[in-house]
């Protein structure tokens, strides 16, 4: 029955048009000292039509992009390899070149086979090499993985080429704005709309097995959170009370929502049993309490809270009780991100006249701020939690970029859109 | 049509590519299979449009007199009325003495009229985080509508919704633009 209805739903709806072409630049503004040399050489292109993406390009733009890696440009080859047996290593190690990836594509009534092997110059030798098949519309995914299990393999994280970001984008004309919910590729490619509306749309949290994403939606002229389903475009609205309706974040089994709500007068944060849809209270001040976030292990909440007069970060058990502060330096710390293994939590961190990212320590409550915008806000930590992606300001233009935990390496991701905030980062 | 991508998973067979050296043990290609590109590649939801009538209708602060439909003398300069936002200082829900004459005329209003009502929209200027705004925001429109429930106004005229930083009533990130957005607008409804 469901299932058909899928179907139904689908065949309704048609092929998706994209809304928006997120043409993205990127501007590593800071690189680590240390990126390793790598060459990936235009893959070869065999098919009576042509292949439509062009796989190695983006690998290459993805390893760049990470930082970690320094990569050659075409003009400075040595050679065009596509097979083990082409490659002269001599020539790459002339040029202090590391690491050499070559590979082929080739069409195959309509499939793709991509091919692509990863060299150690210096060695000389193999360190890996794959085949797979890709639908023309799944070749830039196949081209992130591709960039996953490479840089997985020289660098020993996994990596996050293949996620998804999810943020709000809003156009304006005049007084007129248009919010739109929209999720990409972590390259900004792909972007697709999952809702529009006219009024606000706010604080996009993606569901643990990355299948839903919780929001706020003002279309009714009043807060309200929802939850869609993002393979079907069902959604299911689970908070509309008097007043705020805010700050959803999932628990990490899943099951609960944790919240902001000011039905019983000031913002507090409550938890909603998905299944039961039975709210509980967990804190009763007489302050703002908001932006809950679940530490990984579902054992805590963190939360911003003004109780102390500016706003700061508190901790209790995801249970409720006892509330204890935990940020003692600066007079704005707020909206909290765990960082995926538990042990830090970026935060954004205000001075006074300046909001920047900053990441604490959870074992030594050490705090080290990362970025030096002016107003930076929304931290997310990539699911292998070495970058944490959040929103930046220059003048008129909104951007989101990212950051490695220790500030070092920064990127700028540049949409084509001058409005866009509040990145979360698919688990 | 799309569900068919979900069915042609995305396989991948890793296979021995011809290795060129002696490293080529260590290369043994691991089995690996990705799961079928499922999620939001078929999802095509898109929006939803039904934004509850909500068309090209602006908000409040539009033109100098926003509430002017209600009566003339939300148009009259010399009528406190004709003042329908009140603007708050950093980080701060507190009524500034100014707006107390412009909130009272409001309250003395409603009193006469209470077949009216009004929503405070509460927002807050950009700096922070925005669901901090938000909560921010509402404490600003709430300490509005305290004042003009101790004056007399029924809770059933008054609405309380705050938008935080999202819906700004100046674009610009100055400190001017900041001041103009730190307010609550009163946005009668009408009969």
């Amino acid at each position: 029955m469901n299932f058909f209805r899928k179907i139904l739903l689908m065949c309704l709806v048609g092929f998706y048009v994209p809304s928006s072409y997120a043409e993205l630049t990127i501007e590593i503004t800071e690189g680590i000292e240390s990126a390793l040399p790598i060459s990936v050489v235009p893959f070869a292109m065999q098919g009576p039509s042509g292949v439509p993406v062009d796989v190695s390009f983006i690998v290459d733009a993805d390893l760049g992009r990470s930082g970690y890696f320094k990569t050659l440009d075409k003009q400075s080859m040595p050679g065009r390899p596509s097979t083990a047996e082409e490659v002269q290593f001599k020539d790459w190690q002339a040029i202090g070149q590391n690491y050499l990836v070559i590979g082929q594509v080739t069409e195959d009534r309509g499939q793709y086979n991509v091919q692509f092997q990863l060299f150690d110059v210096y060695k000389s030798g193999q360190l890996m090499g794959f085949r797979m098949t890709s639908s023309a519309a799944d070749l830039r995914r196949t081209a992130h993985h591709i960039s996953d299990l490479i840089f997985e393999k020289l660098t020993g994280k996994k990596g996050v080429f293949s996620g998804r970001i999810a943020y709000i984008n809003s156009s304006r004309q005049g007084r007129q704005s248009n919010h739109m919910l929209q999720i990409s590729d972590a390259d900004g490619f792909n972007a697709q709309t999952i809702a529009s509306s006219v009024e606000p749309l706010m604080s996009p949290a993606w569901s643990p097995d990355g299948r839903k994403i919780a929001y706020v939606s003002f279309e009714k002229k009043s807060a309200a959170i929802y939850i869609q389903t993002l393979a079907t475009g069902d959604r299911a609205r689970v908070a509309e009370f008097p007043g705020i309706n805010g700050a959803p974040s999932w628990s990490p089994d899943g099951t609960k929502l944790a919240l902001t709500l000011s039905k019983d007068g000031s913002p507090d944060i409550y938890t909603l049993n998905l299944l039961t849809r039975s709210l509980t209270k967990l804190t009763n001040s007489f302050a703002i309490d908001t932006e809950p976030t679940w530490s990984p292990d579902g054992s805590s909440i963190v939360f911003t809270s003004d109780r102390g007069g500016k706003p700061q970060l508190y901790i209790m058990s995801s249970q409720g009780g006892e509330q204890k502060r935990l940020t003692f330096s600066g007079s704005y710390n707020a909206r909290a991100s765990f960082s995926p293994d538990g042990k830090n939590i970026a935060m954004v961190h205000g001075n006074g006249s300046d909001y920047r990212i900053a990441v604490m320590d959870m074992a030594t409550k050490s705090v080290n701020v990362i970025t030096d915008g002016r107003s930076d806000e929304s931290p997310s930590f990539a699911p292998n939690g070495s970058t944490i992606l959040y929103a930046s300001r220059k003048g008129n233009v909104a951007y989101l970029s990212a950051v490695s935990l220790d500030g070092k390496m920064q990127q700028k991701l540049v949409f084509d859109s001058n409005d866009i905030r509040e990145p979360a980062w698919s688990p | 049509m799309k569900l068919n991508k979900t069915v042609l998973a995305l396989a991948i067979s890793a296979v021995i590519l011809s290795g060129c050296s002696e490293d080529e043990k260590d290369a043994s290609l691991v089995d690996g299979t990705q799961n079928a590109a499922s999620g939001i590649n078929d999802a095509s939801t898109s929006g939803f449009n039904n934004g509850a009538g909500v068309s090209g209708s602006e908000m409040g602060g539009s033109g100098m007199y926003p509430n002017a439909g209600i009566g003339p003398e939300f148009s009259d300069p010399n009528n406190p009325l004709s003042k329908s936002t009140i603007y708050f200082m950093l980080d701060s829900s507190q009524v500034q003495d100014d707006f107390v004459p412009v909130i009272a005329a409001h309250a003395q209003y409603l009193l006469a009229h209470p077949d009216q009502h009004v929503v405070m929209e509460g927002h807050g200027d950009e700096r922070g985080s925005r669901e901090y705004n938000i909560a921010l925001g509402e404490q600003r429109a709430k300490s509005v509508a305290s004042m003009m429930k101790v004056q007399g106004v029924a809770d059933g005229q008054l609405n309380v919704v705050s938008y935080g930083e999202e819906k700004p009533a100046s674009f610009e990130h100055d400190e001017a633009s900041w001041e103009l957005n730190r307010r609550v607008e009163l946005v009668y409804q009408g009969k």
